[in-house]
């Protein structure tokens, strides 16, 4: 696959190319090479320690490869959302303080962005008594503000309830339809990435295959390196059907098990997103 | 009614001399407050240590180059604290071992200079612990001036330090700059440190950036508050601190420190009802 070209767009988000990184010796990455355009939502999957990580920090420029290039569009905005953010206790800081944080923020983003995905009622709390899935709402809507051209997510569901897992990519997949915005995401989940995904990285240390999620699931070699994980085929072919089902509808279904913090008082935000789906 | 008049003048005299010494002492709380919330926050208390340490160096130097100047001692505090980010970026040491390492190492060097000067062996405790009675009109001008240069230098990096504070890749992504304003940071502390030497000392400094800052977590909501009541409970120390000493004659260093301790302590018996 080396001998295809990276990219068909002919302006993409960012390009990597023959990216390599060893630490102390140790191949950590070799040859990676792959892009992500406008309206597209590449997802990384693979074993632990297989680099997703250092991809992504890569991509965003924390680190530097060894070898290979790196090529960002001239200008874009970058929203990122690590994977956790541990804020010491000593610093007093509301989420809304937090998400002003942005630079170029303001207030009227903040608020509107906090709507959208739906964390509102967070907003005077200290980020640090905020819920785990709350959490991973306001680190995207941290992501989103600044209009990015790209985002790039770390795990954006981790610690996520399986209906609000659902909810986020939705939401994700709704972004990046209105914003026209390309998604670069690392991902555990291998049922929900299935069906919302453009492209799969399928990555050990080198790319071991990727393409479109139907054609990727039949490759050998993403049978041979996700094999070992319990949830994979199993329960994609199970939420495959379930995620069709639920574009509109089964929405409603979910929010008892939503959680206690956010499913009453927001059911009215809920039913205006699944409104502005069907548009 | 001469009885009175001898009395009221006697304290009028006491009030000028201490009056210097609190004017000098909450300059120096004012900017040690706010320097001192991000220390707390960003876990580098110890920071402040090796940067007083440093200072030690520092005042060793300027006396073996025969000048008292604090710019001598700030000088030797950024050569310092610069060291300390390039042996930062070899990764190989955790920051704390680096910071122990550079503390004493500089604490060290101090010592042996200021030892070498024969007449000044036993004025060390004046480098460790300062002498706030001792300051002059001149003195507090100076102290003044550089306690508005550095809380106009933190606020200029306010927004930008505080992100890194926060999570420092993610503000790199979005555009921080973040080896800037990290070195605007640490040159602020150091010409904090390099003035506040005669107030003080190096000894204590780090203790007016610390117990003030860490006593007004408990009535703070927001970083800007926190900021403001680090200030408020820093003067405070200081007015209590010299009165402690003018009292009792006490030390008036280390008098401040025990007055912001002794604060720190009553915020965290106080009832939750007053906390923020």
């Amino acid at each position: 696959m080396s001998d295809e070209p990276i990219s068909d767009d002919p302006n993409p988000l960012i390009v990597l190319e023959k990216v390599s990184l060893s630490f102390s010796g140790r191949a950590v990455l070799s040859e990676v090479s792959f892009s992500v355009s406008r309206g597209e939502i590449v997802t990384l999957i693979g074993p632990n320690g297989a680099g997703k990580s250092t991809v992504m920090r890569i991509a965003l420029g924390l680190q530097q490869p060894d070898k290979g290039q790196v090529h960002r569009a001239p200008g874009i905005s970058i929203g990122y959302m690590p994977q956790k953010i541990i804020i010491e206790d000593i610093l007093p800081l509301s989420t809304r303080d937090f998400l002003m944080l942005r630079p170029g923020a303001t207030l009227a983003h903040v608020e509107a962005v906090m709507d959208l995905v739906r964390i509102s009622h967070v907003g005077p709390s200290p980020v640090q008594r905020v819920s785990g899935g709350e959490m991973q709402r306001v680190l995207m809507a941290r992501a989103l503000l600044g209009e990015p051209d790209l985002i790039v997510l770390d795990e954006p569901v981790q610690g996520v309830d399986i209906a609000g897992q659902e909810e986020l990519y939705k939401l994700i997949a709704k972004i990046r339809r209105e914003k026209n915005c390309g998604v670069l995401m690392i991902s555990h989940d291998l049922h929900m990435v299935m069906a919302g995904t453009d492209k799969v990285i399928c990555l050990n240390r080198h790319i071991c295959c990727s393409g479109a999620p139907e054609n990727i699931q039949d490759h050998p070699e993403y049978h041979a390196l996700l094999k070992g994980q319990p949830e994979g085929i199993a329960l994609y072919t199970h939420n495959h059907d379930h995620t069709h089902d639920s574009q509109g509808n089964v929405v409603s279904d979910h929010k008892p098990d939503q959680g206690h913090k956010s499913g009453q008082t927001h059911g009215t935000g809920q039913g205006h997103k699944s409104g502005c789906d069907h548009d | 009614m001469e009885l009175a008049k001898v009395i009221s003048l006697d304290v009028i005299m006491i009030d000028d001399f201490i009056l210097n010494a609190i004017m000098a002492g909450i300059f120096v709380a004012l900017a040690a407050g706010p320097l001192g919330c991000f220390l707390v926050w960003r876990k580098m208390a110890y920071f402040g240590d090796t940067i007083s340490h440093s200072a030690l160096m520092g005042v060793g130097l300027g006396i073996a180059l025969g000048t008292g100047s604090p710019w001598v001692i700030m000088v030797t505090c950024a050569f310092v604290s610069g060291a300390l980010l390039l042996l930062q970026r070899g990764g190989k040491f955790s920051s704390d071992t680096l910071l122990g390492i550079l503390a004493h190492s500089a604490l060290s060097i101090g010592l042996i200079i200021i030892a070498l000067q024969e007449s000044l062996r036993q004025d060390l405790m004046f480098f460790l612990i300062g002498d706030i009675l001792a300051i002059d009109t001149g003195g507090i001008f100076d102290i003044g001036i550089m306690s508005i240069v550095a809380l106009g230098g933190l606020f200029y990096i306010w927004k930008p330090l505080l992100s890194l504070t926060v999570h420092e890749d993610l503000a790199r992504v979005e555009g921080v700059n973040v080896l800037k304003t990290k070195i605007i940071y640490m040159l602020l502390i150091a010409l904090l440190v390099a003035f506040a030497m005669q107030v003080i000392g190096a000894l204590l400094i780090t203790s007016l950036m610390i117990i003030p800052a860490a006593a007004a977590r408990n009535f703070s909501r927001t970083p800007l508050q926190m900021v403001f009541y680090s200030m408020i409970l820093g003067s405070i120390s200081v007015i209590m601190g010299i009165m402690m000493s003018s009292i009792w004659d006490l030390p008036a260093g280390p008098a401040i420190v025990l007055s912001a301790f002794i604060l720190f302590l009553a915020g965290r018996i106080i009832p939750g009802r007053f906390r923020a």
